[in-house]
C-alpha cells in the first residue's frame, strides 16, 4: 500500500483486501460443504468462528468510544484503524443470517418438545424464542449500526475541516450506555442461551472483556504491520505500542479477573444447575482446554508482560498479540462447543473453515473501510499531542 | 563556616531545563537535580536517569502477601481447624482466592506508597535549598537546576561557570546541613 504523505489518503490499495477475500470465500464454500455433510457441527463451528470475529467489532467500537468519550490524545494515531474495525460490525449482519437458519440446531429452546418436558425452560419462553431471539439480534445490529453511522460521520466531517470532537464525544457518551446493555444480551441470546438451563449475570462482562483484549491485540498487530511497511512509520511512535501494551495487560488481568468472578460464585453456591457448566467444561479433555485458558491466557502472557521493558518491546507484544488472539478464539471455542461435545473436545475442520470464511470476510470489509478515508484524523485537533508522543 | 551543600542555577523554561539536564549528564554530573514546578516530559531520558526498583521491591512483597494470605488459610482450615464448612473439601483453595487477592494488593500497595517515601528519603523537615529565597518560586515559574557538592566533578568556581556557560542565572551557592 501507499498512502500520500500529506491527507493521509491510500494512493495504491495494495493486496490484502483481495487476498483475504478470496480466503474468505474458499472459506465459506468449503463450510457450505461442511453444512451439507454435518450441519450440526457446521452451525457450531460456524457460531463460535461469529462469536470470535463480531467480538473484534464489538471491541473496536468500544475502543472508539472510549476513545471520544475520555479525550483521549494518545491514541489518535490509530483511532482509524478501531472505526474501521468497528464499521465492519453492522455489515456482519449479512454473516450473522446463518446462524438464524441454524437457531433450530444450535439452541434447546427452540424445540416444542424440549418445552413440553421442562418446565423451567417453558417459563423462559417468553424472551428465549425464535421470534424473540431475531428481534433482539435485529435491533442490537441496528444499535451498533446507528453507533458506527454517527461516530464515522463526524469523523469524516472533521476530515473536511470541522471541529466535530464535541458531536463525537455527545454519541460516545449515551454509545456507552447502548454498548453496554447490547453486548451483553448479545452474549446472552447468542453465547449463554447455548445452555438455557444455565445463567450467568457476569456473563456478558465475560465475552466483553475477551473482546476488549482482543481488539488491542488486534490493534498492535494493525499498528506494527502500518509502521513496518512505511504507511504509518514516523506517526505511529514507540510509545503508542507502550500505552496499548500498558492497556493490553491491564485487561488480560480484567478478563481473568471476570472469568475468576464468574467461576467463584457459582463454585461457593454449589447449585447444580449453574455448576452444571463448569461440569461439562471439566470432562475429559475439556479439563485441559480449560487449563489451557488460564495459562494460554492469563497466566503465561500475564507474568511475561508484567516487566517494564517486556510491555514496550515491539516484538515482544506482537508475539503475545498474535498469543492472545489464538486463546480467544479457544475461549470462544470453550463457551459454544461443550454444548455439541459433551464428555470430550473434538476438533473439526468445520472450525477453521468457518474461522477463516468468517475471518477472510471480515479482513476484507475491515481494509475497504480503513482504506476508504484518510488513514489518521488529518484534522483532529488531537493529532499534535497523538504524533509527538511519549511515554 | 557551614558546609556547603551544593549550587543552585535558574533556567528560563521547561525547554532550557530539558538542555541543561542532559548537558550536565553528558559532562558526566551525576549527584545534581532538576526542579520545575511540573513534570517535565523525557527529563528522565535527558538526565540519564536509571527506572525505580520500587516495582521490584512492590513486587517481592505482594508475594509475600499472598503467601502470607494462602498460608494463613492453609493452616486454618486444612491443619489446625478442619471443618467441614458447606461441604467443601478441607484444602478448598478456590475459597482462599480473594483473601490471597486481597492480601497481596495489600502488601504491594504498602511496599508501594512506604518504599517510596523510603527511596525518596522522605519524610523529612528541611532541606537545605529552602535557604534559598529564589528556590520558592519552583512552585510557580522556576526551572531550577541543582548540583550537589557530593558530586565527584564539583568544584564551586568551575561548576558555577558551566552552569553560567549553558544558560543558567542567578547562580546561588547554597549552604546548609543535609
Amino acid at each position: 500500500m501507499k498512502v500520500d504523505s500529506k491527507t493521509y489518503l491510500v494512493n495504491e490499495k495494495g493486496s490484502i483486501g483481495k487476498i483475504a477475500l478470496i480466503i474468505g470465500i474458499l472459506g465459506l464454500a468449503l463450510s457450505l460443504v461442511g453444512h451439507f455433510t454435518n450441519s450440526k457441527q457446521f452451525y457450531f463451528s460456524y457460531l463460535t468462528s461469529f462469536a470470535f470475529w463480531a467480538s473484534l467489532g464489538l471491541g473496536g467500537l468500544f475502543f472508539t468510544m472510549l476513545h471520544y468519550v475520555s479525550g483521549a490524545k494518545w491514541s489518535t494515531a490509530i483511532v482509524r484503524i478501531s472505526q474501521a474495525a468497528m464499521s465492519v460490525l453492522p455489515l456482519m449482519f449479512v454473516l450473522f443470517i446463518p446462524i438464524i437458519f441454524g437457531i433450530k440446531e444450535l439452541y434447546e429452546w427452540s424445540s416444542a418438545e424440549a418445552l413440553a418436558h421442562n418446565a423451567v425452560l417453558a417459563g423462559k419462553s417468553g424472551y428465549l424464542n425464535v421470534s424473540g431471539f431475531v428481534t433482539h439480534s435485529v435491533i442490537y445490529f441496528i444499535a451498533w449500526g446507528v453507533l458506527a453511522y454517527l461516530i464515522n460521520m463526524y469523523s469524516r466531517r472533521q476530515d473536511d475541516g470541522k471541529d466535530t470532537i464535541k458531536q463525537l464525544r455527545i454519541v460516545s457518551g449515551p454509545g456507552m450506555f447502548v454498548f453496554a446493555m447490547s453486548i451483553s444480551f448479545a452474549a446472552f441470546d447468542w453465547l449463554m442461551s447455548l445452555d438455557p438451563m444455565w445463567y450467568s449475570t457476569i456473563f456478558g462482562g465475560y465475552y466483553f472483556s475477551g473482546s476488549f483484549v482482543a481488539i488491542l491485540a488486534f490493534l498492535i498487530i494493525s499498528a506494527n504491520y502500518l509502521k513496518k511497511t512505511g504507511a504509518l512509520e514516523n506517526e505511529i511512535r514507540q510509545a503508542h505500542f507502550a500505552d496499548l501494551g500498558k492497556l493490553f495487560f491491564g485487561f488480560l488481568v480484567f478478563w481473568a479477573y471476570i472469568g475468576g468472578a464468574q467461576y467463584f460464585f457459582i463454585w461457593y453456591a454449589n447449585i447444580p444447575e449453574e455448576t452444571i457448566w463448569f461440569l461439562h467444561r471439566w470432562e475429559g479433555s475439556w479439563k485441559t482446554v480449560s487449563v489451557l485458558l488460564i495459562f494460554g491466557h492469563f497466566l503465561i502472557p500475564f507474568v511475561s508482560l508484567v516487566f517494564y521493558n517486556t510491555k514496550r518491546s515491539r516484538k515482544i507484544l506482537l508475539f503475545f498479540a498474535i498469543w492472545i488472539l489464538i486463546f480467544h478464539y479457544i475461549d470462544m471455542y470453550w463457551l459454544v462447543a461443550p454444548t455439541l461435545h459433551h464428555g470430550s473436545a473434538h476438533f473439526s475442520w468445520l472450525d477453521i473453515a468457518t474461522f477463516f470464511g468468517i475471518g477472510g470476510i471480515f479482513i476484507y470489509l475491515f481494509w475497504n473501510r480503513f482504506i476508504a478515508k484518510a488513514i489518521v484524523p488529518v484534522n483532529d485537533p488531537n493529532l499534535d499531542a497523538s504524533l509527538n508522543l511519549h511515554s | 563556616m557551614a558546609q556547603i551543600h551544593g549550587i543552585l542555577a535558574e533556567f528560563d523554561g521547561p525547554a532550557a531545563l530539558l538542555k541543561a539536564g542532559k548537558q550536565l549528564n553528558e559532562k558526566g554530573y551525576r549527584k545534581y537535580d532538576c526542579h520545575s514546578p511540573f513534570p517535565i516530559h523525557g527529563m528522565d531520558d535527558a538526565m540519564g536517569l536509571k527506572r525505580s526498583p520500587l516495582g521490584f521491591i512492590i513486587a517481592l512483597f505482594a508475594i509475600i502477601g499472598g503467601l502470607v494470605g494462602l498460608g494463613l488459610q492453609t493452616w486454618v482450615h486444612s491443619i489446625e481447624y478442619p471443618l467441614v464448612i458447606s461441604g467443601k473439601p478441607f484444602f478448598a483453595w478456590q475459597s482462599y482466592i480473594i483473601v490471597t487477592f486481597a492480601l497481596f494488593i495489600l502488601f504491594g500497595a504498602g511496599a508501594a506508597v512506604f518504599g517510596m517515601l523510603g527511596l525518596n528519603k522522605l519524610p523529612r523537615y528541611h532541606h537545605p535549598l529552602f535557604y534559598s529565597d529564589r528556590f520558592k518560586k519552583v512552585t510557580d515559574d522556576g526551572f531550577f537546576v541543582n548540583i550537589a557538592a557530593g558530586d565527584a566533578l564539583f568544584d564551586k568556581k568551575s561548576t558555577a561557570a558551566y552552569l553560567k556557560s549553558i544558560g543558567g542565572k542567578n547562580i546561588e551557592v547554597i549552604e546548609g546541613e543535609e
